[in-house]
């Protein structure tokens, strides 16, 4: 029943006329009919606007919504500015097209200029693209960015989101590439076996700062390790975090990148997100996907530009070193204008609170026989032991509206990821230990 | 003006508490010292600057945007309701299942309905684009070959040289050669060509279809049927899916596995560049190595849960996908339904065969036949007459507020001019472009020079290109003074 | 357009001076430069790179297109011209002074035209693009 079609009968008519057939099943005469379906879809009958909308939204009603979130693992819950989503809504930013036609796009052209502008800032290097789909395809395209004839190993730690850690996996075998983990010990990086295995053959080393279990690594140990064998260091970094904590460009790390999700994107089950990349000015050239210059017109007036396109596919096309077509614009957007909002004092206070946050709570829970496991400094995550069935914590406290940590799998089975971020008032973290304290009893 | 050359110091929104718990500090060794440039604003000098960057921004809602290949058509303002529902937008991905029902369904329901409509068994929604499903499809073919001990035999993929940039680019990032073959003088694939080049080597053929000359290949069923006789799959990109939804499936004329653009076909917005979406499917022979996480449902209770196929290459993306793409697209379908989509094609199909018998007398047509949702004009011998070029048309049209079409593609057309429509498009709205470009055509004649140095009515005229190539500016810096 | 006497010359608008028996320097003619437009930016080999005769060994980019450069001999890599690296305009402010790549202990070498046979090539080139 919904359709979008403007055209009514009578201009068919004019239009099929001045094509010069009799009805638009003649346009699809060029199909040999064993090509051609029977009939319709089987997809049920079209509805009107309101009926569609009431299907949504009972779908939605279907999730159960908490606004009290301790768990973290990639997707963070913080606060988002009303002006991001005001801005986002702009129907002129949202409903155009890529900017190549550059005369008529100067404000979307302007806005990835400043978001590359703010990605530098953060995380203190020299350029950054335009954005790639997320931050675990960020990390393969930086991996495929180190990778040459002699080189054709990439190094990953067992330290890094699962999520990465496959995609870069799946992406070597793409490539080609040999990808092997390197092991975790004590939720960070095993430095020991990162020394054993880099070799000459190395393209490079894959870390996270902080890790996927929350923790600080000694990321200065390992850059010297990872450049004394020549090979290079990709950084994976939280973007908040990078306001207060060393930087991805003052570790030497070679390449930045990381998932733009905390820089005003919703939760929203998972995307879509924001991949972040950023070099030294020495492998510009290799960064995959768009980049923003600045430039000048014709009457001397300044102005930007997608530029560098002869990297890009559709000019390279088989011998481009990525096939990055449609990125996540209005994501970088979002993270420009949430950048924009909140400002450096912002940034750091989201930072810090998340990160005070998370210290108290693990205080708290450590008091409440939910001790803590790693042994180094953390940021806003750190990994706890559980003194009840794991499942049973997380029924307990979904029946109180929140969302607990993440229970860990595989060899960290029974621990429980936390996260905090400014988002956690402290009476909602005091809720959460009491509830533990008083009903954690009647859990087995 | 930049945003960094705005505001001053002191200034600041105010978003967030106090920190209500005792301070810690990370130690001194871990600690940024690096300056955080960033420039310090009210909230209203952010409004405002992203309003006038808005002005400065052209969106669907601004004009006609004949985009081939692009499929531009009007984004139904619901689906963006929707996806901005907190039931969707703040659901942690990691929710557990039980929590989490009503996506999990909204995205099996889009995936069946993404099957009915293209004859493929199963899709994963993980890959981010288009050209992100192709890589994905593409693996699928060559875990396929390495299960059968074949992969480092069948090394070639088939790309016809009409082909858009990312096919052989995902080609080549999937590790394979790319194989070009040449289009036939009608613009579709030499039967014999293919065959020649069909042999134990092949992994596959990527196509499209129709090609991106907007031509349906009336021999497709031959196509695909010679790639499979010497043991390669076909890959069907997706992208021209608005010419034949409910009209053909990929997967009756042949094609293994495909990948859809939901920024294209089902309406969501393309956001200056993105966020899309580029589910991929595949008939059972492939399911097994499907990335990403399917959704089956627990036979005993009835609930919908999460499950890994038995041999999937992993994953391309962290977890499921672009999600409120997909609420957007699954309230499109909703609203279309079983003969919206035919309709939605047909109409798409009209549009474009109109726009072109109105135009050849104007401009040439690169191939006379009847197009699809898309037909490319060659404006060789305009630039041979008058020295105007399809570019100069293209920047005349931007002074009359119509975005201009597709340029330079694809590669095997000279001064080639690719028209989309889309069938959301009113007669009155194509009637006055094609005034509009039948007057610079005029002007083309008269006064080419006021073409070459076209647009004079916009923030900024043509760009110096060359420059921001050669000494690369990427980002503000700030001056000394 | 510019044909230099004392230089060789490829079917692919590469030319060649020969500083020796088995010494090339390699660089790109008048015509190529004028074809390929403003150029942006040069890939080039390293030092101590292998190339072979008839394959490429550089690409050059303008803004909108990428060529390939290929090489007229076999051999290896002595020295790459660094200059065009930050100054690829060279090329076409002044093809003939801006050298891509110094090739020694060259074993084979493509077929070369000399500056006659290579105006000759180009005006065939052009005739056929206008036929």
């Amino acid at each position: 029943m919904g359709n979008f079609i403007p055209v009514s009968e009578t201009d068919e008519k004019k239009m099929l006329e001045k094509i010069g057939i009799g009805t638009i099943e003649e346009l699809f005469s060029d199909i040999p009919e064993s090509c051609r379906m029977k009939g319709f879809p089987d997809l049920p009958e079209g509805k009107s606007e309101m009926e569609a909308a009431g299907i949504v939204r009972s779908l939605a009603d279907k999730n159960k919504v908490y606004h009290r979130i301790f768990r973290g693992a990639g997707a963070y819950h913080h606060y988002i500015p009303a002006i991001v989503r005001e801005v986002l809504s702009k129907e002129s930013f949202l409903t155009a097209y890529t900017p190549y036609q550059a005369e008529i796009s100067q404000g979307i052209l302007q806005s990835i200029f400043e978001y590359q502008t703010y990605i530098c800032e953060l995380t203190g290097m020299e350029v950054s693209n335009a954005g790639v789909y997320d931050g675990a395809e960020a990390a393969a395209e930086a991996a495929a960015m180190c990778v040459e004839k002699e080189r054709t190993q990439v190094l990953v730690s067992a330290a890094v989101h699962p999520d990465i850690l496959s995609v870069v996996e799946t992406y070597c075998f793409g490539s080609n590439a040999e990808c092997k983990l390197v092991s975790e010990k004590h939720y960070v990086t095993d430095l020991s076996s990162l020394k054993e295995m880099i070799g000459p053959r190395t393209a490079c080393v894959i870390l996270q700062q902080p890790d996927f279990y929350g923790t600080i690594e000694d990321i200065s140990a390992a850059e010297k390790l990872v450049h004394a064998c020549g090979a290079k260091l990709i950084l994976i970094v939280n973007p908040i975090a990078s306001s207060i904590l060393k930087t991805a460009g003052e570790y030497g790390a070679d390449i930045a990148v990381g998932e733009g999700q905390p820089l005003g994107m919703p939760l929203s089950f998972g995307g879509p997100y924001l991949g972040f990349m950023a070099v030294k000015h020495d492998m510009m050239r290799k960064l995959p996907g768009r980049i923003v210059g600045e430039t000048k017109d014709a009457g001397g007036r300044t102005g930007y530009v997608l530029t560098l396109q002869a990297r890009e596919q559709h000019i390279r096309r088989e011998k481009a070193s990525s096939n990055i077509c449609s990125n996540e614009a209005l994501c970088a957007l979002s993270a420009g204008v949430y950048c924009s909002a909140m400002g450096p004092d912002g940034i750091r206070k989201a930072a810090l609170s998340s990160m005070n946050k998370a210290h108290y709570l693990a205080q708290k829970l450590s008091d409440t026989g939910f001790l803590p496991v790693s042994q180094g400094n953390t940021f806003h995550e750190f990994v706890t032991v559980s003194p009840f069935r794991v499942n049973e914590v997380m029924k307990l406290l979904s029946r109180h509206g929140i969302l607990g940590g993440l229970p860990l799998k595989g060899e960290h089975e029974g621990e429980i990821l936390w996260c905090c971020t400014e988002m956690n008032s402290r009476g909602e973290m005091d809720e959460l230990v009491s509830i533990l304290k008083k009903e954690g009893g009647t859990l087995c | 003006m930049l945003i960094f050359d705005k505001g001053s110091k002191g200034r600041h929104g105010s978003y967030l508490p106090e920190c209500d718990v005792p301070e810690v500090s990370l130690p001194d060794a871990e600690k940024r010292i690096l300056p955080l440039d960033f420039p310090e604003l009210s909230e209203n000098d952010v409004s405002r600057h992203y309003s006038e960057l808005a002005r400065k921004a052209h969106g669907v809602n601004d004009g006609f945007y004949p985009l081939g290949s692009c499929t531009m058509k009007y984004n139904p303002k619901i689906d963006d309701d929707m996806a901005s529902l907190e039931g969707f937008s703040c659901i942690h991905p990691l929710s557990a299942e039980e929590d989490s029902q009503g996506c999990m369904e909204l995205m099996r329901g889009l995936e069946e309905d993404l099957c009915e409509i293209t004859g493929m068994d199963r899709f994963t929604l993980q890959p981010a684009a288009g050209a992100h499903g192709e890589f994905t499809g593409l693996l699928l073919i060559k875990a396929f070959h390495r299960a059968r001990g074949e992969e480092k035999i069948r090394t070639k993929i088939i790309v016809p040289d009409s082909a858009h940039g990312t096919n052989p680019a995902s080609a080549h990032m999937a590790g394979f050669e790319v194989m070009n073959i040449s289009s036939g003088a009608d613009g579709c694939i030499d039967l014999d060509t293919l065959k020649s080049v069909c042999d134990h080597t092949v992994a596959g053929l990527m196509l499209t279809n129709p090609n991106t000359l907007g031509l349906f290949d009336r021999n497709i069923d031959k196509i695909t049927a010679i790639v499979h006789e010497c043991g390669g799959l076909c890959y069907y990109d997706g992208a021209n899916l608005n010419a034949v939804m409910g009209i053909v499936r990929p997967g009756d004329i042949g094609f293994d596995c495909m990948h859809l653009n939901l920024h294209k076909t089902f309406a969501t917005p393309h956001g200056g560049g993105g966020p899309g979406s580029g589910p991929v499917g595949c008939r059972k022979d492939l399911v097994r190595f499907l990335p990403g996480k399917m959704i089956e449902k627990n036979p005993e209770t009835g609930l919908l849960q999460w499950e890994k196929e038995s041999e999937s290459i992993g994953d391309v993306r962290s977890f499921y996908g672009n999600f409120l793409v997909f609420v957007r697209a699954f309230t499109y379908l909703t609203m279309l339904g079983k003969t919206g989509v035919y309709e939605t094609s047909s109409h798409a199909v009209l549009n474009a065969n109109y726009m072109m018998h109105c135009l050849k007398d104007t401009y040439p047509v690169a191939f006379n036949r009847t197009c699809m949702h898309e037909f490319v004009l060659t404006l060789e011998e305009l630039k041979e007459k008058t020295g105007c070029s399809a570019l100069d048309i293209a920047k005349g049209l931007l002074d009359c507020g119509i975005h201009p079409p597709t340029m330079y593609f694809p590669l095997i057309v000279k001064e080639a001019l690719m028209f989309e429509p889309c069938e959301t498009e009113s007669k009155e709205t194509m009637d006055h472009a094609i005034e509009v470009l039948k007057k610079l055509k005029e002007t083309a004649e008269k006064d080419p020079q006021s073409l070459h140095s076209a647009p004079h009515t916009t923030p900024v005229s043509r760009l110096d290109e060359v420059n921001a190539a050669r000494h690369p500016v990427l980002r503000w810096t700030r001056s000394d003074t | 357009m510019n044909i230099p006497k004392n230089l060789q010359y490829t079917k692919s608008h590469e030319w060649v001076r020969f500083d020796g028996e088995t010494n090339v320097t390699v660089g790109l003619t008048d015509y190529a430069q004028q074809e390929l437009g403003d150029l942006v930016f040069v890939n080039l080999p390293e030092q101590g790179d292998t190339i072979t005769a008839g394959e490429t060994f550089s690409d050059v980019e303008s803004v909108k297109a990428v060529s390939d450069v290929y090489s007229p001999v076999t051999g290896t890599v002595e020295e790459v011209n660094a200059d065009l690296l930050d100054a690829p305009e060279k090329i076409n402010e002044d093809p003939y002074e801006a050298w891509l790549v110094q090739v020694k202990d060259i074993t084979a070498k493509e077929e070369l035209l000399s500056s006659d046979e290579y105006e000759k090539f180009i005006e065939e080139e052009k005739l056929n693009q206008n036929g």
